[in-house]
């Protein structure tokens, strides 16, 4: 034992300590990786964003350089403050503020002085920078939009929060990403890949040069411009518009998919989230929870699509073959179950057949359609599940599956959803009636409507609507170039198509008829309620219009939506009426619109439910006119627009 | 001929492991102390260069001692230890605090520290007092004046703030026991340091409870049972003790020297002042264990250590120099040190083993020790297995006394040994 014990013990010593070393090295994988490697600095090169152009080939957003004022706290050297205060347009106080949380934070460390300064405030600021030892200049680069329209489409850059760092590790602390619109739907594209320099340090956070002379830097690759369907055009004269109004308006050119514009009123201007001020506007937007310019009514307003939904239940119907286009149904101001009047209408000749039901828009005579349809199955949840397939093969009643982030699935009810309400087969056609008009369970946000109207001006298929236009060197997704069929067969959509244009010519819009455009359209009137104090109370109704032109080889299907602007053709029917033309002709004949839908406000209608008053809605409502300076402005605009 | 092949029987496997550690050590403070992207090895304003000068000037060293009589070292043992003691006194008024410790003497621009050859100065007069025929070492006035001599000089560098070196004596506890003293001391300085630990991780009353049980169920299963007096006296004492530990460690014990214990046995439970103390107390640990752990299987390979590079561990050219062994050379290349330290430990073991003179068995025995202490404080503490304590790593680090230190221990040993061969 006395010979052999400090053998033992330097013995099991050596296999404790490989023992250990095996554990720090094999079992607990440390920081081998270059990117966690602290002793690694890792220092970005940022690429070039990529441009966004519209339809036309117009520049829309491009990038500018902004300027950062940084510095070390530690490498300052006396100065003259107040100089410096002047150039940079702080006061001493905030100087000393600025300095002590800097030096707080770290001594050795760079820290941002004042960012994002303006070209001006840099160029004056540039000459004399040499006085301020210490401080310098680190160049960023922002959006710049090149137009003040399309917020909701262009979106805009932020900084990326923790969450998306965490969740993708391409992203570091302080880098830029797309926060909304196109700039999130195709961030990969446009940001590029950023290159990457790996800078040996010491402890002291110094740097001691490349690391490896650099073989593993990456150069930057450059961001790709794209090109989108918007025609800058038409959706400047969109915005223009729906100027004190609220709602949205989709144009989609049908033989594509493509969005023409994309309209979301109240809107903002994109180069309010540019810059140092970025913040400040976007909580200023954001709080306004009562016009929400930050919420897209184009993609996410789902309401009760009205009359409009009408031309569908006579596609199934003629379908379903339990309606002909000769079938007349008779109207005495409503739909009667016995003596119950289960839907009410307004007055026009009677008995009609589908032209003209779908003209004069008779809520009666849908109301028969939708009943034949259910009822031709021994059972209403059958019938009814007949019915919502047929109404989602328009894209209907669920995600449309374009490129943009934001949307809502609108609702369209079947069998079991009804099944699930009142019990099994405890129900029947005339318990949801509501259906056959647009109204009761169904919604649909105006996207969604504007691509079932491409869907009928197709005569039965549509393509999925995009934003994406092109990407340099790159196809776009099959999936916008592939057609979606709908259920009806081609030959049931040409009366439906005539009721539609027989609604310009002798209906419920015919007093909006474009010269030389032979459009198809349908007017839309919603009911809608508010709760004001936990009293719901309703408003004027919502004025809704969907149309597509021309009748033959249509170029433009379009779905317009103003909240609380009464009947169909009063606001959403002018409008448009006005948009076809422009993208068609290129010019406005129907002067008279143009001058009616920019002198006329609905900003009062929108006040009525918060002034606390008690307040009159649709008939008993008045309209009322924006002052002279302020039409005056909307005309300059409207010269401006047209040059 | 024959005259000339007695000069060079010698134990070369010895003398092949001492270089091949010198010079990997040498290679790793290379990494650790360059600064520049060139290398200039014969740069003596650096680390390195002046390392290189050492390792040269050692080999004249070698020379010296292996030309000397063995039989100088046996006679003048004494004499050997009573200048390198005074040297050590001589601390007290001519020494020069560096990093706290006043364990150097400046002449010119060199610097030169006593302790290191203190060591081999004790081994030789530990190894001349047992092995004189009038001692013996079971006698306990014997005992006593062994332990004085080597308590002499651990105190002296305990003064002098360098508890590291101290604790390297306690090597000879394991020399004395290969000489014939009882095992039970070893035991009981053992269950001190049990004891000890057990009443810093677990508390007084944990440590009194655990105790009583484990000395109370062996009295009672024991067949001739003494007097019950005995295991009480034995409780009472031990609960004294650990009582006497935890009021030395709250109380007595320096700030840094408590902090590092409380990190080594994971006391501090609040996980914002753990934080901290990595970055201060612990900050040292902290990267030479990242370090390490960065290294993975193979290394990142020579000179490419980013940890190293970037001196984020602070004495990584001297104290810390296994870390640049473990980033740069990976699993693979720290398990061949521990591996070569091994060997050369079990080496000089056994050929102390095969010594007839007693002087030259214990002599052998207390270099193997020596280097053992410094091997398991040193490279425990790399890896955190034990508390901070600053000490060389033997042949490795960077240092001309150091070096020389060790390569004076291990030649006067290799010296010694030639004798045996020589005498076939």
């Amino acid at each position: 034992m006395r010979q052999v014990l400090l053998f033992i013990i330097i013995g099991i010593t050596g296999a404790t300590f490989i023992g250990r070393l095996f554990y720090l090295q094999i079992y607990s994988t440390g920081d081998q990786n270059l990117y966690d490697d602290n002793a690694i600095r890792k220092v970005y090169d940022y690429p070039k964003r990529g441009f966004v152009y519209d339809r036309n080939g117009n520049l829309l957003v491009d990038n500018q350089p902004s300027y950062d004022v940084m510095f070390i706290p530690r490498e300052v050297k006396p100065l003259d403050t107040l100089d410096f205060c002047k150039l940079l347009k702080i006061t001493k106080e905030d100087f000393i503020k600025i300095y002590n949380k800097a030096y707080h934070y770290s001594p050795r460390l760079p820290s941002v002085f004042i960012p994002q300064l303006t070209k001006e405030d840099y160029a004056a600021l540039q000459e004399k920078m040499r006085k301020f030892e210490g401080f310098y200049i680190q160049k960023r680069s922002l959006r710049h939009y090149q137009t003040t329209i399309g917020a909701n489409v262009l979106g805009d850059i932020g900084e990326v929060n923790n969450a998306i760092i965490e969740k993708n590790p391409y992203y570091n602390m302080g880098d830029l990403i797309g926060k909304q619109g196109i700039e999130i739907s195709y961030e990969e594209v446009l940001r590029g890949v950023k290159g990457i320099k790996f800078i040996q340090k010491d402890r002291f956070n110094r740097d001691l040069g490349p690391y490896k002379n650099g073989i593993y830097d990456t150069l930057p690759k450059q961001g790709k411009d794209i090109t989108i369907t918007i025609d800058a055009k038409l959706q400047e004269y969109g915005e223009l518009l729906m100027q004190h109004k609220r709602g949205g308006i989709v144009a989609i050119d049908p033989s594509s998919g493509e969005i023409l514009a994309m309209v979301t009123a109240p809107s903002y201007n994109p180069n309010l989230l540019v810059g140092r001020d970025r913040s400040k506007n976007f909580t200023k937007l954001y709080n306004d929870t009562i016009a929400k310019p930050l919420f897209d009514r184009g993609l996410k307003a789902q309401y009760p699509p009205g009359s409009p939904f009408k031309v569908l239940n006579a596609l199934i119907g003629l379908q379903e073959k339990v309606v002909t286009t000769e079938d007349k149904f008779s109207c005495r101001m409503g739909y009667y179950l016995g003596s119950r009047r289960l839907t009410g209408c307004h007055s026009h000749s009677s008995p009609l057949s589908m032209n003209d039901g779908i003209a004069q828009s008779c809520n009666a005579y849908f109301a028969n359609v939708y009943r034949r349809i259910i009822d031709k199955y021994d059972k209403a949840d059958e019938g009814m599940d007949v019915w919502s397939n047929h109404v989602k093969s328009f894209g209907l009643g669920n995600y449309l599956g374009y490129d943009l982030k934001i949307g809502n699935k609108g609702n369209i009810p079947d069998g079991a959803f009804y099944d699930k309400w009142y019990g099994e087969n405890r129900w029947s056609s005339t318990y949801n009636i509501s259906n056959s008009i647009g109204q009761g369970e169904v919604e649909a946000t105006p996207i969604q409507l504007a691509n079932m109207i491409a869907a009928i001006a197709n005569r039965g298929y549509y393509y999925t609507p995009h934003i994406i236009k092109s990407i340099e060197g790159e196809a776009i997704d099959e999936n916008f170039t592939t057609p979606k069929y709908t259920t009806i067969d081609k030959e049931n959509f040409e009366p439906v198509i005539h009721g539609m244009f027989d609604v310009y010519n002798k209906g419920t819009a015919s007093t909006l008829q474009v010269p030389g455009i032979e459009i198809c359209g349908k007017t839309g009137t919603a009911e809608n309620f508010i709760k004001i104090d936990g009293v719901t109370t309703q408003l004027t109704d919502h004025s809704i219009f969907v149309a597509f032109a021309p009748k033959d080889n249509p170029k433009i299907a379009i779905a317009v939506f103003v909240e609380n602007g009464y009947w169909g053709s009063r606001f959403a029917g002018k409008i448009a009426s006005l948009l076809i033309e422009k993208y068609i002709k290129g010019a406005i004949t129907r002067t008279d619109l143009e001058d009616w839908i920019l002198r006329y406000s609905l900003d009062h209608e929108y006040e009525k439910p918060y002034s606390g008053e008690p307040f009159g809605i649709n008939r008993n409502s008045t309209l009322e006119v924006v002052d002279d300076i302020e039409y005056n402005r909307l005309k300059e605009q409207l010269k401006h627009l047209s040059s | 001929m024959v005259e000339a092949q007695k000069y060079f029987k010698f134990d070369w496997i010895t003398i092949f492991l001492f270089f091949l550690l010198v010079g990997f050590g040498w290679l790793n403070i290379l990494s650790a102390s360059h600064t520049g992207e060139t290398i200039d090895y014969l740069d003596f304003s650096q680390r390195y260069g002046k390392q290189l000068i050492f390792i040269f000037l050692t080999i004249g060293l070698i020379i010296i001692l292996l030309a000397i009589e063995s039989k100088f070292y046996e006679r003048f043992s004494s004499i050997i230890y009573i200048i390198s003691m005074l040297s050590l006194v001589g601390l007290f008024i001519f020494g020069k605090n560096v990093n706290g410790a006043t364990s150097w003497y400046g002449i010119g621009g060199m610097t030169f520290q006593p302790s290191e050859f203190a060591k081999a100065a004790t081994a030789l007069a530990v190894a001349k007092y047992i092995s004189d025929l009038n001692t013996d070492i079971k006698r306990i006035k014997d005992q006593i004046t062994v332990v004085t001599i080597i308590a002499i000089p651990a105190i002296l560098v305990l003064l002098q703030k360098d508890a590291g070196s101290t604790l390297v004596y306690g090597c000879f506890i394991f020399i004395l026991y290969r000489e014939g003293l009882s095992p039970a001391y070893l035991l009981i300085t053992l269950s001190l340091i049990i004891l000890a630990l057990f009443s810093l991780k677990f508390g007084v009353l944990a440590t009194s409870i655990t105790l009583s049980l484990i000395v109370l169920t062996h009295h009672f299963i024991r067949k001739r049972k003494p007097l019950i007096i005995q295991p009480i006296s034995i409780i009472i004492g031990s609960i004294l003790l650990s009582y006497g530990v935890k009021y030395f460690y709250d109380n007595i014990l320096p700030f840094h020297q408590k902090d590092r214990i409380t990190i080594w046995l994971s006391l501090e439970k609040d996980p914002e002042k753990l934080e901290r103390m990595k970055k201060t107390i612990a900050y040292n640990l902290n990267e030479s264990e990242r370090a390490i752990s960065s290294g993975g299987l193979t290394g990142k390979g020579f000179l490419e250590g980013t940890r190293t590079t970037g001196k984020f561990v602070p004495e990584q050219d001297t104290d810390y120099i296994f870390s640049t062994v473990g980033e740069e050379w990976g699993f693979i290349g720290s398990t061949m040190v521990v591996i070569l330290f091994v060997l050369l430990l079990m080496r000089i073991l056994h050929l102390a083993e095969l010594q007839k003179s007693q002087f030259s068995r214990i002599y052998g025995y207390s270099v193997a020790g020596i280097i053992f202490m410094h091997f398991l404080i040193n490279i425990g503490m790399v890896m955190g297995l034990i508390p901070t304590i600053g000490i060389p790593l033997p042949l490795f680090s960077y240092g001309g006394s150091g070096l020389w230190g060790f390569t004076i221990l291990l030649f006067i040993f290799i010296k010694l040994d030639s004798d045996r061969i020589n005498q076939w």
